[in-house]
Parts: structure tokens; C-alpha cells; sequence
């Protein structure tokens, strides 16, 4: 069973406190940018003038924005590949002004993109790390507290049929008997697999863990801690779910990059959790429609309601 | 159904849109009586509100008739035929935050749950027609809306008051409430209050009804300085004077004792070097709050006091002046408004006639006519304070 821990033990040094230092220099590169775009474009050496400031004022609002995800995400390694596609774009723009260039200054656009070019293999060495590992098993751990007794919230797990309501990817649970199920979870890329699962520890409104058996598509097991939480807020809920990743770490890297994050989606699977219990079932909106098959956070719906067809096609 | 849909930065239309279905089953339907304009839809509108997409339906100071029902709805609650106001953030009244009445942060009502959390460190709940960043949900500037949760969120309005007088129970006048309800007001409190928008006006009004012992109101615009003069309180004209010397000179050298924001990240600034610096920048797009109001209230309050904010915020703020926050022990409240829970006392305060809510309308518009009660909404051209739009 996997202990309770972060997900980066298994990573060798710590590529969370990289990212968050890395936030810190975003914030410091984008104020100025913002705020001065013309001063920052004389340090590089890149004149003046409407489209350069307009340029400079893009790439200055991109750090901020960069600065804002690296420091309030609670797994900042992921944001870095944004870091890595926008870096990409500062050497290409750097790299227009370098062919472009009227010969004045040329000394320092040559610095800045060798110093863009710094920050480049920075940015590329935490997101390889942050999402490399040595094992191809993925470790998710995640928490909510939902305002039910722990007996109750425990009860609604334990019955494991109901988990598909609310679980992202779990299409089907079905129960064979009291400690054995057999799960339907669709993976990346379009494909199902199947597994049998049995339950291991289970002791009522305390601990519930199981695992895979046989011959799974995919090992993978999981263990919820449910403790009450302080006053009358009713439970914490701590869940910690491991799994080998058929083609290992890159494929997770890619699934991510296609918008399929499993972190988040443990995440927003708790979310679904803790509404099922405390309003009875998943919100929808216009703009998110889809419930637990929602796959990724954009682009959305517009806000406004679902027309005949539309409203039939969330429905299946 | 037709509809004003944002579309992109500072252009909005009315066009036709399916009908809104029941998504959830304690859903409810309503058809639109009246709905209004926001300053905080002003924010969308300029596009320093992230994560608005084309077609998005805005609005969300909306009430009417209940046409529709989910199968999950507590009909002893609502029910169709129902006459209802309905509150701009959306509650599940049984999370930990709702129970506690602080339901502009429910813990279920937001879908979009993760990417608030991404902003903010934390999510914030849903909200009607505000992003994609509070839920996703259609906004009230229509004919139809969906409301969410409906046994918690539609609130049954006497039939002997109008339309007008609880319109704005659905935010500016719970929003002004608890900027001064924030401000533990004492007798001998002097408040000021940033801002004679309709949420400054009705901060002002608050603070009076809960025992201030003067009420100032700041604004450069001199047709809603005069607006807030007629309702009794005093007034600076931060175009033409000195602010901080003029709170001083109006409150014996202490400063005025609790200071309320009611002008958010939009505000302007006095004066004209900075003012043009600020144009620039904005015309650049290049910054996400102008926080001059908030700057000026800490800064001018009295040491001890209490700073409270309901003007809206949204991203990174600069030069915040944390050494005057700390050094003088100010307190500093904020949050969107959690509206449920001053809807009951302030329909009584509207039943007494202690705040009379239609003060502060200027203009009735078709809902076809909604871009432009944005467009001088937005200019304050014709004396416009508040568009009421008649779906
Ligand atoms: N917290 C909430 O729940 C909540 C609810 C509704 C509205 N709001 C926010 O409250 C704010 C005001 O809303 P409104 O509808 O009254 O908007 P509004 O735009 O009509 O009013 C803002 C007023 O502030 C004035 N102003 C600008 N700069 C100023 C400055 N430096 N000093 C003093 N006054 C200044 C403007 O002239 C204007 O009259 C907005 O930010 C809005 O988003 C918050
Ligand atoms: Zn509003
Ligand atoms: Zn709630």
C-alpha cells in the first residue's frame, strides 16, 4: 500500500521547489515588463516603437500570468511547460529582432536571447524532472472534508458501485461480492481497461483500501483515511490511489499535454464527491455541462443554455 | 429566448440563444420581470475579468416569475407561479461556508472549482453570468435563466412591493449593506465611503441605518456626488480637492474611523500625470488592477480602524501600502457579497421605508437597448447611475 506520501519523494530532489523559485523570477521579469515596456526593450536593444512595446507588453503580461499559476498551484512542476512554450516564443521574437535588426545595439539583443536561451534549458530541465520519473507507477493523493458523519461518507465509498458518479474515468463498477469488484475505466488516448479489485483493510467509517487482482489491465491500487474533521465539519477524507501507467511517465507527460492532468482529476473527482454527498448530486452549468466527463478545463461552452442537439450529445 | 451575450472587450449584443433547460434537478426556470447593469459587469465588459467567452450571457441582478421546477425541489420553499429575487452568488446551503452564512464562498456551487483554484489558491463559488472562473453559468440579462439550487437560492418577494424596490436585494444594496456591516459601526464612527456608484450609494445609506455618526461619500462625478448629497450624506470631489486633507480637515485631524471601498480594481485617479500614466497603460492592456481608491482608503483611515472593500479585485495588485496597514493596526475585510444571508433583514429595512432602494435608479430600458445602458453606464453619460432593463 502506498504510504502517505508526496508524490516527489519518488523524484529525487525536489522539482516542487524549483518551480516555486522559478514563480518568483517570473514575477520579477513581468512587473517591468509591464510597467515599462519601452525601458525594457532599450535593455535588449530592440528600439522602440508601437509593435515592439505591444510585443514586450504581451510577454510581460505572459510572466505574470506565469508568476500567478507557478504560486498558487499546489504542484507547480506542471505549470513550468507552459514556461517552456513561452520561452520558445521569447526566442523566436528574440530571434525575429536578431534578423530584423538595423545593426544599433545588436550587442544586446544577442545578450538577452543567450540569457532567454538560460532560462530556456532551466525551464526544460524542472518540467523533464518534474514529470520523469524512474518507475512507471503514478502516485495521486488527495483531500476533501465533506460535512457528513464518518460512517456515512465511509458508507457511500464502501458500496463501490457508486464511485463511477462521481470518478472521471470510472465508467463502471460492478459488485461480484462483498470484497471483490470488477471495474470499467476508460484511459488516454480512447482506450478501456479492466480490472478486478479486492478489497484489503476495512474497518467501518476508519480505513478502506483496495487493490487490484489477477491478471489488470492496469495495477493500480488505492487506500481512503476517513477522520473526523474539527467541530462539526464532519469528515476529512484523504485518499491516496497509485497505478502503473502503461508507457510510463512520458505517456502521463503527454495525456497532460493533451489536457489530462490526473492530479487535477483527482482533484475535481473529490469535488464531485463532496457534492454528491452534500447536495445530493454533480453540478453542471452551462459553460461546463458535462459533470464528471468533463476532460478538460478549456475552451468550454459558452455560458449560454444547450441547445435540442447539444443537450442530447452531454446527456450520452 | 433573446439575451445580451459578451462577445469580446467592450462589445456586447442581443441576440437569440436556445432556451434554458433544467441541468440539475432541484433547477428552477424563471421568466425575467427586471434585470440590471453592474458596475462589476462593467469589469467583464472592459475585459479584466479573465476566462469570459464569446456567447456568454451576462447579468446577474435578475428576478421574476418561477415558470419551471426540477423534480428535486423542495416546492415548501419555491414553486412555479412564485414571484422571485434572486441572490448574484449561488449557495448549496448545507456546505460548512453556506452554513456559516458566508455563501459568496459555497464549497459546491462552482464547477469550474479548479480553475478558481488555479487563480486564487483556493476556488470561489459560482456566480450567475460573471466567467467561466465562477462556474460557467448563463447570466440573468435575458428573458429566461436558469436558477441553480432554486429551494436555496429564489427568495419569494411580497406581491405589495415592486419590482424596483427589491430588484436590487439580488446585490448592490446586500453588497453596500455589508461594506458598512463589515465596519462594526459605532456612534461616534465617521465612515467613508470611495465610490457614489450605486454600491457606494447604498454602503452609505447602510452606514447610516446602522448608526454611523457621519457618512462621506467620495466620487469625481458631480451628478452622483449630488445623488448621495440629496440622501443626507457628505461629500468630496476627489477631482477637485485633496482627499486625505479634506478627510482630515472633515473629521478634527483623526481621519474618518472605518473606510469602505465601493470602486474595485477600475478606479481613477485625481491626478492628471498619474492619470495619464494610468491611460497608457490601459490603452497597452497592461495591467490587471488600477487600486488607487483602496491605496487612498488605507492610507486615510484612522489608526486602529477598519478598511473594508467591496469593490471587486480580480488579479495581482500593486504597490499595496502594507507598511500603513501594519504599523497603524488596520483591518482589512473583504469578499464577495454573501447575499442570502441579508436578505430577510433588508427587506424589512425596504417594508419600514428606512432605505428607499429606488433612489438611485435613472434608466428603464427594453433589453434590446442593453448595449447601450452599457455604453453610458459605462461613460456616465445622461446621469446614468442605474440601468434597470425590462426583458
Ligand atoms: N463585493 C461584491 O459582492 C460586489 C457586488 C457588486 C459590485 N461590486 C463592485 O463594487 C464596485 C462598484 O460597483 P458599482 O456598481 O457601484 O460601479 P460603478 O462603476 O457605477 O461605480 C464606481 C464609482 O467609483 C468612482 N471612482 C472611480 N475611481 C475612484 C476613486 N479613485 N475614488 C473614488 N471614487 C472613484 C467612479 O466615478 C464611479 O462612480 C465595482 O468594483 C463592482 O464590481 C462588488
Ligand atoms: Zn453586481
Ligand atoms: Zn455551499
Amino acid at each position: 500500500m502506498p504510504a502517505p506520501t508526496a508524490e516527489t519523494a519518488t523524484h529525487g530532489r525536489n522539482p516542487e521547489l524549483l518551480a516555486r523559485t522559478l514563480g518568483w523570477a517570473s514575477l520579477g521579469l513581468g512587473i517591468p515588463q509591464l510597467l515599462r515596456p519601452d525601458a525594457v526593450d532599450r535593455a535588449v536593444g530592440v528600439g522602440e516603437g508601437a509593435k515592439q512595446r505591444a510585443v514586450t507588453t504581451f510577454v510581460g503580461m505572459r510572466e505574470l500570468t506565469h508568476a500567478a499559476a507557478l504560486l498558487a498551484s499546489s504542484r507547480p512542476s506542471k505549470w513550468v511547460w507552459t514556461r517552456v512554450a513561452g520561452d520558445a516564443v521569447d526566442l523566436a521574437t528574440l530571434g525575429r529582432a536578431l534578423k530584423n535588426h538595423d545593426g544599433k545595439k545588436l550587442g544586446r539583443t544577442i545578450a538577452a536571447t543567450a540569457a532567454v536561451a538560460g532560462i530556456t534549458a532551466i525551464d526544460f530541465y524542472t518540467a523533464v524532472r518534474g514529470s520523469r520519473g524512474k518507475g512507471a507507477t503514478v502516485q495521486l493523493t488527495g483531500s476533501t472534508t465533506i460535512r457528513k458523519d464518518p460512517k456515512e461518507v465511509y458508507e457511500h465509498w464502501r458500496s463501490m458501485d457508486k464511485l463511477p458518479e462521481f470518478m472521471t474515468h470510472v465508467d463502471e463498477v460492478v459488485v461480484r461480492d462483498d470484497r471483490i469488484s470488477h471495474w470499467k475505466v476508460s484511459a488516454p488516448f480512447g482506450q478501456t481497461v479492466e480490472w478486478d479489485a479486492e478489497i484489503g483493510e476495512d474497518v467501518p467509517g476508519e480505513k478502506l483500501t483496495w487493490s487490484s487482482i489477477g491478471d489488470a489491465d492496469v495495477k493500480n491500487a488505492g487506500t481512503v483515511i476517513f477522520t473526523p474533521a474539527p467541530g462539526d465539519q464532519g469528515t476529512e477524507l484523504h485518499v491516496f490511489i497509485t497505478y502503473d501507467v502503461p508507457g510510463g511517465k512520458l505517456a502521463e507527460a503527454l495525456a497532460r499535454f493533451f489536457g489530462e492532468d490526473p492530479h487535477q482529476q483527482i482533484d475535481d473527482d473529490l469535488r464531485r464527491f463532496k457534492q454528491v454527498m452534500e447536495v445530493g448530486e454533480v453540478m453542471r452549468s452551462d459553460g461546463a455541462p458535462y459533470g464528471k466527463k468533463a476532460r478538460k478545463e478549456f475552451p468550454q461552452r459558452p455560458a449560454h443554455p444547450m441547445s435540442d442537439k447539444e443537450s442530447t450529445e452531454v446527456a450520452t | 429566448m433573446k439575451a445580451l451575450v459578451w462577445q469580446a472587450p467592450n462589445k456586447v449584443s442581443v441576440e437569440k440563444v436556445p432556451d434554458p433547460r433544467i441541468l440539475n434537478s432541484r433547477d428552477a426556470i424563471v421568466k425575467i420581470t427586471s434585470t440590471a447593469i453592474c458596475g462589476s459587469d462593467l469589469h467583464l465588459l472592459d475585459g479584466y475579468v479573465p476566462t469570459m467567452q464569446n456567447g456568454d450571457i451576462m447579468g446577474h441582478e435578475f428576478m421574476g416569475e418561477v415558470v419551471e421546477v426540477g423534480p428535486g425541489v423542495d416546492t415548501s420553499k419555491v414553486k412555479v407561479g412564485d414571484r422571485v429575487i434572486v441572490p448574484f452568488p449561488i449557495s448549496c446551503g448545507s456546505c460548512t461556508q453556506c452554513l456559516r452564512g458566508l455563501t459568496s464562498t459555497c464549497e459546491n456551487s462552482n464547477p469550474n472549482a479548479g480553475i478558481a483554484e488555479k487563480m486564487f489558491g483556493h476556488p470561489c463559488g459560482g456566480i450567475y453570468g460573471y466567467s467561466h472562473l465562477t462556474g460557467g453559468y448563463a447570466g440573468g440579462q435575458a428573458e429566461y435563466a436558469r436558477v441553480v439550487l432554486a429551494d436555496v437560492n429564489a427568495f419569494k418577494v411580497p406581491d405589495s412591493l415592486s419590482d424596483e424596490q427589491v430588484l436590487f436585494l439580488t446585490d448592490i444594496f446586500p453588497t453596500g449593506f455589508m461594506g458598512a456591516d463589515m465596519c462594526d459601526i459605532q456612534p461616534s464612527d465617521v465612515v467613508a465611503v470611495w465610490g457614489a456608484g450605486p454600491v457606494g450609494q447604498f454602503a452609505a445609506d447602510s452606514a447610516r441605518v446602522l448608526g454611523a455618526h457621519e457618512v462621506i461619500v467620495i466620487d469625481k462625478e458631480p451628478y452622483r456626488l449630488q445623488l448621495a448629497a440629496d440622501a443626507g450624506h457628505t461629500t468630496i470631489d476627489f477631482d477637485t480637492n485633496d482627499v486625505r486633507s479634506k478627510l482630515l480637515e472633515l473629521t478634527g485631524g483623526r481621519g474618518p474611523d472605518k473606510c469602505i471601498d465601493a470602486v474595485g480594481m477600475e478606479a481613477t485617479h485625481g491626478s492628471v500625470p498619474i492619470d495619464i500614466y494610468d491611460k497608457a497603460k490601459q490603452h497597452l492592456r497592461s495591467e490587471t488592477e488600477r487600486p488607487h481608491a483602496l491605496r487612498q482608503a488605507i492610507t486615510s483611515c484612522r489608526s486602529g480602524g477598519i478598511v473594508s472593500v467591496v469593490g471587486v479585485y480580480g488579479g495581482l495588485l500593486d504597490k499595496f501600502p502594507a507598511g500603513a496597514w501594519m504599523n497603524r493596526a488596520l483591518t482589512l475585510r473583504t469578499g464577495q457579497c454573501h447575499v442570502h444571508r441579508y436578505v430577510p433583514r433588508l427587506l424589512e429595512i425596504i417594508e419600514q421605508g428606512k432605505i428607499d432602494p429606488t433612489r438611485i435608479i435613472t434608466h428603464r430600458l427594453p433589453l434590446d437597448d442593453a448595449p447601450n445602458g452599457y455604453a453610458i453606464f459605462k461613460a456616465k453619460q445622461d446621469n446614468c447611475e442605474k440601468v434597470v432593463l425590462k426583458p
